[in-house]
């Protein structure tokens, strides 16, 4: 689905390397977490995968392949082809990422005007739709509202919506929690999950937060200064960090979540029939994997709200 | 639609208290306008008829209302200098110069947008400077300098019209535009300057802003972002610039008035200034005032239709 090989992004104004030899995999159907402190390049390298990176200002090599397809040095024209329709992405500020003056029904349908040729009428059905999708509690009231008038947990849905609009299979989540509320956030980590089951669509989450993106996902790879340190299952990583860097973001959950995480973890591996995950959870098959994470990703939720 | 009645109650408000400003400092300066109309030689007699005539026997506050309500009923007062109206004084000469700050306003309007445009679009190109240089260039030139340029250039050597015999309107209205446009040209230049560079820096922060990223994520392409996002966005302070400009070429024809020899309102506001004829610079500060507040009002008034954010009274 998605291949990164050796991704180096560098900013003409910068000394250092953004993304300094990033490479992974992300298999169709899987939601891949991607964490470290700021500025470590995760958007970075989630722009170079969805071709927005501001190529006139950086020198860049590697592979970016979605589908097969190169991201990374594809011209004007297969970019516009996949942008919407292959990918999709959300950013962190609903607000800003949102055009003020637009209403927020006519900003999902975009994607629509772009890609298909339905009529008005099914682009506004298909829009209200995915409203609904993203379980907004009235889709045809939000369909008419500007973004001024909705709230950021009900923003960052309709965000989702515009994304997921046109099924792509690639959806690209850039701190899509981060403004909100720790409740809102557990809702929309949930709504990922469902989302992710329903569709089979693929995710890439980033997060500089360790514990959300433990809720979510299975598999983990952890970015300092522009290259991946450590990669490997969620609770691997989590439970048994090999890279120092990853066991100074581990220190910085508070111990009380911890110790309920290591609690949850045991359960779901006790329900599931499984090892314990301090041996390792990779091999978790996909069914029995993605009901343990949203179980704990429900008792996470409230536990922080 | 409340806020737009709100609006026109404070611009009414507003002229109410423009007016008593006016006419209460005119009150104060103009000292006896009996003995200014009548002249050093008039006997006490006949300047109490004159006060009386005047109104000027009255208490202060019952003299600015009747003049208050004169200005709804179009009588404006009778001038000093001219004995005459005032109403039929000025209008005449409101007309000239309401053709002509029009004209200028639709050349600013059809040369600046796509000029801004442009100059958003070639921001850091190899020419850039020879644009800036241009740009600054015109923003600074003297509106009599360029008056006097284009009345010599146009005028005297091209001869496509003859400076200082402004045609009647009413008589040959066609030469009288065509008078008017070298004018219009003059005050419109430097203010074209200005909404240029407004327009460009405009166009260029919106266009850094987080929603053209992800309108581009969606498929868009740099001119569809334009078209769909970028210029509905960079509206609001277009208009508000408009309404601005609406409001200061008038203060510009002043002096390409005089240039020109044009018989406009700014030329008659001079005049009369240096005759003392307060009635005259009474009524036309009060038209100024109020030509000036409602372009703000009707921006304002625009706006709110395009930014449903600024219906709120708040942000911007
Ligand atoms: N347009 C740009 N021009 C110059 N430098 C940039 C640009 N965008 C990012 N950078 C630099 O690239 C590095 C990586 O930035 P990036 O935004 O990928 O970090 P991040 O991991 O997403 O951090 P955050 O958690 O703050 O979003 C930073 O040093 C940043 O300053
Ligand atoms: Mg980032």
């Amino acid at each position: 689905m998605l291949e990164v090989r050796d991704l180096h992004v560098k900013f003409h104004n910068r000394d250092r390397e953004a993304v300094a030899g990033v490479s992974f995999t992300l298999k169709d159907g899987e939601i891949l977490g991607l964490v470290g402190e700021s500025g470590s390049g995760k958007s970075v390298t989630a722009m170079s995968i969805a071709g927005l990176l501001p190529r006139k200002k950086c020198d860049y090599r590697g592979d970016v392949l979605v589908d097969g397809e190169d991201m990374l040095h594809a011209n004007r024209a297969l970019l516009r082809k996949v942008q919407g329709n292959k990918i999709g992405v959300v950013f962190q500020e609903p607000m800003s990422a949102m055009d003020p003056l637009m209403k927020v029904g006519k900003q999902v349908e975009e994607v629509l005007e772009i890609h298909t040729d339905l009529s008005p009428e099914e682009r506004k059905k298909r829009a209200i739709q995915a409203l609904e999708d993203v379980e907004l509690p009235d889709p045809e009231e939000v369909y008419n509202k500007y973004p001024h008038e909705l709230s950021g947990g009900m923003l960052q849905r309709s965000m989702i919506a515009a994304a997921i609009v046109a099924r792509p299979s690639l959806l690209l989540l850039d701190e899509p929690t981060t403004a909100l509320d720790v409740t809102i956030q557990a809702q929309i980590l949930e709504l990922l999950k469902k989302l992710n089951k329903k569709h089979g669509m693929s995710m890439l989450f980033i997060s500089h937060n360790l514990n959300v993106v433990r809720k979510l996902c299975k598999r983990v790879a952890v970015m300092q200064r522009g290259v991946i340190v450590e990669e490997g299952s969620t609770k691997k990583v989590f439970f048994h960090p090999q890279h120092p860097y990853t066991q100074h973001l581990i220190e910085c959950i508070p111990a009380r979540v911890k110790v309920i995480a290591r609690k949850h973890a045991e359960e779901e591996a006790e329900e599931a029939g499984q090892m314990q995950p301090a041996e390792g959870g990779q091999t978790v098959s996909a069914d029995s994997g993605n009901a343990a994470s949203a179980d704990s990703g429900q008792t996470g939720g409230d536990r922080n709200g | 639609m409340k806020y737009a009645a709100r609006r026109i109650l404070a611009l009414f408000i507003t002229m109410i208290l423009v007016s008593f400003l006016a006419f209460a400092a005119f009150h104060i300066i103009s000292g006896d306008p009996a003995r200014a109309i009548l002249g050093m030689n008039a006997t006490e007699k006949q300047l109490e008829m004159m006060r009386h005539e005047l109104g000027l026997d009255k208490p202060f506050l019952v003299q600015y209302f009747n003049w208050l309500l004169g200005f709804f009923s179009g009588n404006l007062g009778i001038s000093y200098s001219y004995r005459q109206p005032v109403a039929s004084l000025i209008i005449p000469k409101l007309k000239v110069t309401l053709v002509m700050v029009l004209i200028s306003f639709v050349i600013i309007v059809i040369l600046s947008l796509p000029l801004g445009l442009r100059a958003a679009q070639k921001s850091g190109s190899r020419f850039e400077w020879l644009r800036t240089t241009i740009n600054q260039l015109c923003m600074a030139v003297p509106a009599f300098f360029l008056s006097i340029l284009v009345s010599y250039v146009f005028g005297i050597i091209l001869k496509v019209f003859t400076p200082g015999d402004f045609p009647k309107m009413e008589r040959d209205l066609f030469g009288a535009i065509r008078y008017l446009f070298f004018a219009a040209v003059c005050i419109a230049i430097p203010r074209i300057a200005m909404a240029v560079r407004m327009l460009k820096s405009t166009l260029i922060e919106e266009m850094e802003k987080d929603y053209v990223r992800t309108a581009i994520s969606r498929g868009n392409d740099r001119v569809e972002v334009l078209k769909k996002h970028v210029m509905k966005n960079s509206l609001v302070p277009t208009i508000t610039f408009l309404g601005q400009t609406m409001a200061e070429i008038v203060g510009g024809s002043i002096v390409v008035e005089q240039v020109f020899g044009i018989p406009g309102m700014g030329r008659f506001l001079v005049a009369s200034i240096s005759n003392r004829d307060y009635p005259v610079v009474e009524a036309l500060v009060v038209i100024l005032a109020f030509w000036v507040i409602l372009s703000g009002t009707v921006a304002d008034l625009i706006n709110q239709k395009i930014d449903p954010r600024l219906k709120l009274g708040g942000r911007a």
